[in-house]
């Protein structure tokens, strides 16, 4: 069987994630367990979660470097008011996905470079998480930290929801009628308005969807963490950059695969484990994250190559 | 009479007057709070701290004018390795001062080589590939300065801090080199090629402009800049720490952008990034001065931030 160039290349961010399972399965035999999976994982969720975010705002070719302050928000307010009055938190996040709502049509109607908006705007969310913790605190909700810890049988529960929220995100996005209009305002924004759609509607409903996922990474990250931090999810911002396109988005023309993102996610998530079982400092973690993401790009700028030939 | 309001309506047509405008009104406006103390001595430390924003900022600019897509989001790794680096080998000896600028430039020369082979090699964008770069330089900057707590060279300190009747020396050598760069932009065929390949690449292609030779030139004059940067940031600030270059990021973009540059690219505006810097840090000591918390601070500075750039993408759309 010979693998077509496109084949291959759909399949890379599965092969990566597999490379780096096994090394681990190798170096350390015991993570191959439930127990041992879900120690792995742990983190796993919503760092794919927030990656799912970015994906939805580089599919209409911007890019978010607020984001890890908006979960950083999130979480704070999950630790919070969340706990202290159910109902004022639920307002207040969806607050917070109104405002990415909000973000979006700016940046639509006024023409604005998304990098600089966004750039400012995580000043303005790191200072309303440090408003409302000024010192890292608070408590996760009960029923919160009950879902995270939540002991599926079988298969650990971090695996369960990664594959159904990547299975439920392809379908939104790569097959729903919708979905498509949505990749189209990415790929080719003028025949899309000139079939007759709204792009700012499609820019608000992607801007909207990261703000959701943007606010499950948060409320994820506050039920494992059981604490809030303002700074606690700051460097997610370039992180959930290189998930996406580790896991085979382009940074224009609305070319993105959800599934591949999560798993882009899960691979650069386990990379801190890999160098802890290869006994080199965490100082490397970033630098061997930096380094699969140009491994794997240059491997598919070979691939490009061998389809272009 | 005639012609001293021909020039104040042409001085007010240059769209960095805007950033200069908007650094007064602020200083206008502490000042006005405190009751006129301090006034000299902000301006001082605005002048001292914006010269830092203003080395990395031309750079960005630089890379920002070759159009859509270009940018250098490895400017603050960058920044810390340099520091790491010349501080680790100066090891506060003043005769060091020299071997230590060569080294912080040797990196950043070695940085921006690399980020372009991304760009080149690699084909993708090239803020994926400068931040593919950052996350390498950044770890290598951790692991070779762990525990680093090493002061810098006495007279490199005092060089960076040293006033001349309130203006910081370092602040007039950098307005210096603004100013050659300023005329390499607007009088040499590099700073012209620049320029032409972010109005239309293929149009400069066609020109006979070495594009890849142009762009390449470019990010290695980022990367210069940005490592000039993290010596003389280490200098001042009394030696390299790990996080030294972490609000470079959102500096060296927004000085550029509310200095008046389109980010579109083909049009640079290099006085404008004074004012912007400028404008910068005399926001946040405004904001200091009046007393907020920090959170209350950080929101204030990114919805004027973000106001700003609204205003000023609005004035260069064509009416």
């Amino acid at each position: 069987m010979t693998l077509s160039p496109r084949m291959f290349r759909s399949l890379l961010p599965a092969m990566s994630l597999s490379v780096i399972l096994i090394a681990i399965f190798y170096l350390q035999p015991r993570t191959m367990s439930y127990f041992g999976l879900n120690l792995l994982l742990n983190l796993a969720l919503p760092i794919a979660f927030a990656t799912l975010a970015q994906m939805c705002i580089i599919t209409v070719n911007d890019l978010d470097l607020g984001i890890g302050g908006f979960v950083g928000v999130v979480a704070c307010i999950g630790a919070t008011l969340l706990n202290d009055s159910p109902l004022l938190g639920v307002l207040a996040l969806l607050g917070c996905i109104a405002s990415y709502a909000a973000l979006g049509a700016l940046i639509h109607l006024r023409q604005l470079p998304s990098i600089v908006v966004t750039l400012g705007m995580s000043f303005f969310w790191l200072g309303l998480a440090l408003m409302i913790l000024p010192r890292p605190g608070g408590s996760a909700p009960q029923w919160l930290h009950a879902i995270m810890t939540f002991k599926t049988p079988y298969i650990p529960f971090t695996i369960i929801a990664l594959s159904v929220v990547a299975l439920l995100v392809h379908w939104m996005l790569k097959v729903s009628a919708y979905g498509t209009i949505l990749r189209g305002a990415g790929g080719n924004p003028s025949s899309v308005e000139r079939a007759g759609w709204s792009l700012l509607k499609t820019k608000v409903t992607m801007y909207a969807l990261a703000g959701c996922f943007g606010v499950l990474a948060g409320l994820t990250l506050v039920g494992l963490t059981t604490s809030g931090d303002a700074n606690i999810a700051l460097r997610y911002t370039l992180l959930t950059i290189a998930g996406v396109i580790l896991g085979g988005g382009e940074f224009v023309g609305g070319r993105i695969s959800p599934i591949g993102a999560v798993l882009g996610a899960v691979t650069l998530t386990l990379t801190g484990s890999f160098l802890a079982f290869l006994h080199i400092s965490p100082d490397w973690q970033i630098g061997a994250q930096g380094g699969i993401l140009i491994l794997v790009l240059a491997l598919r700028a070979i691939i490009n190559r061998a389809e272009t030939r | 009479m005639h012609s001293i309001s021909s020039l104040f309506h042409h001085t007010l047509a240059k769209p960095w007057i805007w950033a200069f405008i908007g650094a007064f009104a602020v200083w206008l406006a502490t000042i006005i709070f405190t009751g006129g103390q301090g006034a000299g001595q902000m301006l001082t430390a605005a002048l001292s701290f914006a010269t830092f924003s203003v080395i990395v900022g031309i750079g960005q600019m630089f890379v920002i004018s070759l159009g859509p897509g270009n940018i250098d989001l490895s400017i603050p790794a960058n920044i810390t390795l340099a520091g790491v680096v010349s501080m680790k080998l100066m090891d506060s000896h003043n005769e060091m001062i020299l071997l230590g600028l060569g080294a912080a430039l040797l990196s950043g020369l070695a940085v921006g080589i690399f980020n372009y082979t991304l760009i080149r090699l690699l084909r993708i964008p090239p803020i994926i590939a400068t931040m593919s770069s950052s996350f390498l330089i950044l770890s290598t900057a951790i692991a070779y300065g762990r525990g680093l707590k090493i002061k810098p060279p006495a007279a490199l300190a005092e060089f960076t801090t040293t006033h001349i009747y309130g203006v910081p020396l370092l602040a007039i050598c950098i307005v210096v080199l603004a100013f050659i760069l300023g005329v390499m932009l607007h009088r040499t065929v590099f700073g012209q090629s620049i320029l032409a390949i972010g109005q239309n690449p293929r149009a400069a292609k066609f020109a006979g402009i070495s594009v890849e030779y142009v762009r390449f030139c470019t990010y290695l004059l980022c990367a210069l800049l940005a490592s000039l940067c993290g010596y003389l940031l280490a200098g001042f600030s009394g030696g390299a720490s790990l996080n030294m270059g972490t609000e470079y990021l959102l500096a060296s973009i927004a000085v550029v952008v509310i200095g008046g540059t389109s980010v579109a690219g083909g049009f640079s505006n290099l006085p404008g990034i004074w004012g912007a810097a400028l404008f910068m840090f005399l926001l946040v000591t405004m904001l200091n001065t009046f007393g907020l918390s920090a959170g209350l601070r950080l929101m204030l500075t990114g919805i004027i931030i973000v106001g700003v750039i609204i205003l000023s993408t609005r004035s260069k759309q064509p009416s």
